[in-house]
């Protein structure tokens, strides 16, 4: 299967006067499981079906490879697309959707029935094969979308929420179907969703949009330890944002809370930093909870819920300011409501952003910025 | 920067085509009825017809007895159709589905061969009346004029009125009357707040469809009206000219007359705005049993009102067996085939022509619905816009005014159309257009643009895409809409009659042929001949149509 490089120059789509994206740019990379990920409205699928040629590109170029496809018609552009309702052809059988692209195609009737063939089986639908697609579950019909839009050996395969319809429990098992035949077939994936945790079990890459515009490109784990910004320090994963104030030495950086505990913080560029305000995130589980005093921010114990594995605090500090904490649960729990505790902080993980939200001043030293990912790496 | 530049598409030809053919055969004859209208004597303009229209009360009489008329059927059938409605779908009625059907069955018969029928039973020398008669010394007040009229046309126009309420009906969510139960609101109460507002659109719009085609029915005024004239009649004697012929006072008294559905067409759209909502029922109403007295009530109120609706068909197919004189006139004692010998020995080509005028009819008008639906729902631009506000144009023109206007434009050159086939078979084309396209719309918006999308990602063209996945998509749609255009062409008199020649009559020409000289044995063959039709095909459509809903 050939697969190829998406490039994406200066993007621009608008409806009416209303600018739905700007001005947008990213490189996909040959054979990656990149994703599209943002709150509904962010312009991700707006961005998708002008790849699959459905939207007008109002500005910027679309490569398919060196190719440029901006005025290519969408017939041509070997695209294999799954949709969110899945839009199989309710008055054609299973095998007939499967071989309708074919059909469109230079194939002999006996290619077309050896590959239909081949694809029923690996999506192991085969069984279903001359039924009509009413009488089929929703796991079974996404397996015959993924089948009709694989067959035709696209260069890219475009998915729009594919998995939006299905309960929780068959979404992750086909989760894992999508990322496996992705990986067997190396074909360059662009999959588009508003769910985060889906987002980070499925993808090589994950480009975090809002209002059209790209907040981050990275590996999950880049965007859950290393947010380049509040936004997505909030959307992917919960954290909790503080006030504070960088005081900046000689050859190291402090923070200072309100409350007045101090922490030295590692990671960020003395000769850059300046003094001031700055917002922190700090995820649940980044808090310490000392309950017999010690050195860090005064707080007290307000709710506390057993989830089994883990147990979520829900504490308010001196400021006001709530904060919710996660630990692992203990035998001999013996937190209670209107315990006065103090929190420490696991000082490498936390990320300390600007005051205006908009640039991670942790991130300078830690995390390299890889431009190629390779699968390995993530997993 | 190279941006997509907008390509000449096939669907860009389809627009322009359906443009041309709307200009042609819709705009262009309606021009020609207003400038026609506007000409005097001598050629050049003038508003004289107007002025004697409105002048002489022997004319604008006829306006007035018409929407007298149409109010009056428009409101018993109301009446008529509500209740058996809310009966049918809140409860449960013994044999549901053949009432159905006979409720269906009482809407489809040619109007006029209703007016005739209770002529028949009901007239000066009709079979009741002579029955009660006999045995009372009874006499029945007369059938002739608006009493007839308003008998005939409820009872056939009700069935609208109930398709529609019936199927606002089934929309209405179980959990909708439970809720409203449960905020204690039960009953008549319950009634008046929540299901008759839910069903105000579809009331709405069956009051306009009955209104539209009681005010646009020429046959039953025609036979059963006697003094009792309206517009439609006029314009039909203008036309044929009873005393003399006059294009232009025919086409002054259509101006009229389309000028007057368009504000009621209007108005009525002013009205339904109010009630704009969606509904789809996930859990549909629960039919529950009637008890006792009630129950008998509504089982009697809703078959005696279809008995007496089917009564006029069931007569006339009775009296198609009927011994006739020679000439088959006169009923005589005693059962045989006469009748149908006659009718096939004078009216043997009215058959064929029937099934080639509206078969031609029924394929044209699927195509274009189909093709004109596509461009109203996926390719909003301006023409397509355009395209959809003519197509709408024709249902606020009567039949009789749709007649004149295509003899007027077409029976001079470049086009010269009158007499033939093509002309009754446009002239169909013009009526019912209207209704398909709106089905066709409804299907197409329940379609998924995805599905398309999907087709076109796989590699298959735009017109490809349309053939294989979108028309068979829509067809079993289209199709059960289709038998149901095909029953109304097929029953159709008020525009034929002004266009029809003797090479081109059909079942419902020879019907009312027959019936106007007297020969009523041979116009009962023709017309049981015809219910035959339409009974086939409405058992036709209840196959191919998985669900009972009926549109028209």
């Amino acid at each position: 299967m050939m697969s190829v490089r998406i490039g994406i120059k200066n993007a621009t789509k608008k409806y009416g006067s209303s600018t739905i994206i700007p001005d947008l740019s990213i490189e996909i990379q040959e054979g990656e499981f990149f994703t599209l990920l943002g709150p509904s409205g962010c312009g991700k699928t707006t961005l998708l079906r002008m790849i699959a040629g459905f939207n007008s590109i109002d500005g910027g170029e679309f490569y398919f490879g060196s190719k440029l496809i901006n005025a290519m018609d969408p017939a041509k552009r070997n695209i294999g697309m799954v949709f969110q309702n899945y839009a199989i052809f309710p008055h054609l059988t299973v095998r007939q959707n499967v071989e309708f692209g074919l059909e469109n195609r230079n194939c002999t009737r006996a290619e077309i029935t050896e590959e239909t063939h081949r694809f029923l089986k690996l999506m192991q639908i085969e069984e279903y094969a001359d039924r009509l697609p009413e009488r089929l579950s929703g796991g079974q019909q996404q397996r015959v979308a993924l089948a009709r839009a694989l067959v035709v050996k696209p260069d890219v395969l475009l998915m729009d929420e594919p998995l939006s319809n299905l309960d929780a429990k068959l979404r992750v098992e086909m989760r894992k179907v999508i990322r496996d035949l992705q990986e067997s077939l190396k074909i360059t994936t662009v999959y588009v969703t508003h769910d985060q945790e889906e987002a980070m079990a499925i993808s090589d890459r994950v480009a975090v949009m809002k209002a059209g515009a790209i907040q981050q490109v990275g590996t999950p784990r880049q965007l859950y330890q290393r947010p380049s910004n509040l936004f997505v320090a909030t959307f992917i994963g919960r954290t909790n944002i503080l006030d504070a104030e960088f005081l900046v030495g000689a050859d190291a950086v402090s923070l200072k809370f309100p409350c007045g505990y101090e922490a030295e913080v590692a990671g960020i560029e003395v000769a850059a930093a300046a003094a001031g305000k700055v917002r922190v995130s700090i995820r649940p589980e980044e808090f310490v909870i000392m309950e017999d005093g010690g050195s860090g921010i005064p707080a007290i114990v307000e709710d506390s819920v057993f989830l089994g594995l883990t147990t979520h605090y829900f504490v308010k500090l001196e400021s006001g300011e709530e904060v919710e904490i996660v630990r692992e649960s203990t035998v001999d729990e013996n937190i209670r409501r209107g315990m006065k505790v103090r929190l420490g902080l696991k000082l490498e993980k936390i990320n300390v952003f600007s005051s205006d939200g908009e640039t991670n001043l942790s991130i300078h030293g830690i995390a390299p910025r890889c431009s190629r990912i390779t699968a390995g790496l993530v997993r | 920067m190279k941006l997509s530049k907008p390509r000449l598409e096939v669907w860009t030809a389809v627009s322009v085509a359906a443009f041309a053919l709307y200009l042609v055969f819709l705009a262009y004859p309606m021009f020609s009825i207003l400038k026609e209208s506007v000409q005097g004597e001598s050629g050049s303009f003038s508003l004289m017809y107007f002025g004697k229209f409105f002048g002489d009360k022997y004319y604008s009489e006829t306006l007035l007895n018409s929407f007298k008329v149409s109010f009056a059927v428009t409101a018993i059938s109301l009446l008529l159709g509500i209740p058996l409605a809310y009966f049918y779908s809140m409860y449960e009625i013994k044999g549901r589905n053949f009432l159905q059907i006979a409720i269906i069955l009482c809407s489809m018969s040619a109007p006029f061969i209703g007016a005739y029928s209770w002529i028949l039973l009901l007239g000066r020398s009709g079979l009741i009346t002579r029955f009660l008669e006999s045995m009372t010394g009874l006499e029945l007040p007369s059938i002739y004029g608006f009493k007839g009229i308003l008998l005939v046309l409820s009872t056939r126009l009700f069935p609208l009125v109930f398709l529609y309420v019936s199927g606002a009906l089934n929309c209405i969510d179980n959990s909708l009357l439970e809720a409203s139960q449960n905020l204690a609101c039960s009953g008549m109460r319950r009634f008046r707040r929540v299901i008759a507002p839910l069903c105000m659109p579809s009331i709405l719009a069956a009051a306009l469809m009955v209104f539209m085609r009681a005010l646009a029915d020429f046959g039953t005024p025609m036979l059963i009206g006697e003094g009792y004239r309206t517009f439609p009649v006029e314009i039909y004697k203008q036309y044929v000219g009873e005393t003399s012929v006059n294009h232009s006072f025919a086409a002054a008294i259509s101006v009229i007359a389309i000028a007057i559905t368009a504000v009621v067409f209007i108005a009525q759209k002013y009205l339904a705005n109010h009630y704009r909502f969606s509904m789809n029922a996930m859990h549909p109403i629960e039919r529950r049993k009637p008890r006792g007295v009630l129950g008998v009530l509504m089982h009697v109120y809703a078959y005696g009102l279809v008995a007496v609706s089917m009564l006029p068909q069931v007569y006339i197919v009775y009296t198609s067996f009927l011994k006739t004189s020679g000439s088959g006139s006169v009923f005589e004692k005693g059962f045989s085939l006469n009748s149908y010998k006659l009718a096939f020995k004078r009216m043997g080509t009215a058959i064929p022509n029937t099934i080639i005028i509206s078969g031609a009819s029924l394929v044209i008008i699927i195509l274009l619905a189909a093709l004109i639906a596509y461009l109203v729902v996926r390719r909003r631009a301006f023409l397509n816009n355009a395209i959809d506000t003519l197509s709408m144009v024709p249902y606020i023109i009567p039949g009789s005014v749709v007649g004149i206007a295509l003899v007027i434009s077409f029976s001079k050159a470049p086009l010269v159309l009158t007499g033939t086939a093509a002309i009754m078979i446009i002239a169909m084309c013009i009526r019912r257009l209207p209704y398909t396209i709106r089905s066709s719309v409804a299907i197409l918006q329940q379609i998924p643009l995805s599905t398309e999308e999907a087709a076109i990602s796989l590699g298959a063209g735009k017109l490809k895409t349309f053939f294989r996945i979108t028309a068979p998509m829509m067809s079993n749609g289209i199709i059960s809409g289709g038998i149901l255009s095909w029953i109304t062409i097929i029953t159709e008199l008020s525009t034929s009659i002004i266009l029809y020649n003797a090479r081109t009559i059909t079942l419902t020409l020879g019907i009312y042929t027959f019936v106007s000289r007297g020969t009523e044995g041979p116009a009962a063959a023709v017309a049981t001949i015809l219910t035959a039709f339409t009974v086939g095909s409405l058992l036709l459509f209840f196959k191919i149509s998985k669900s009972r809903d009926v549109v028209l």
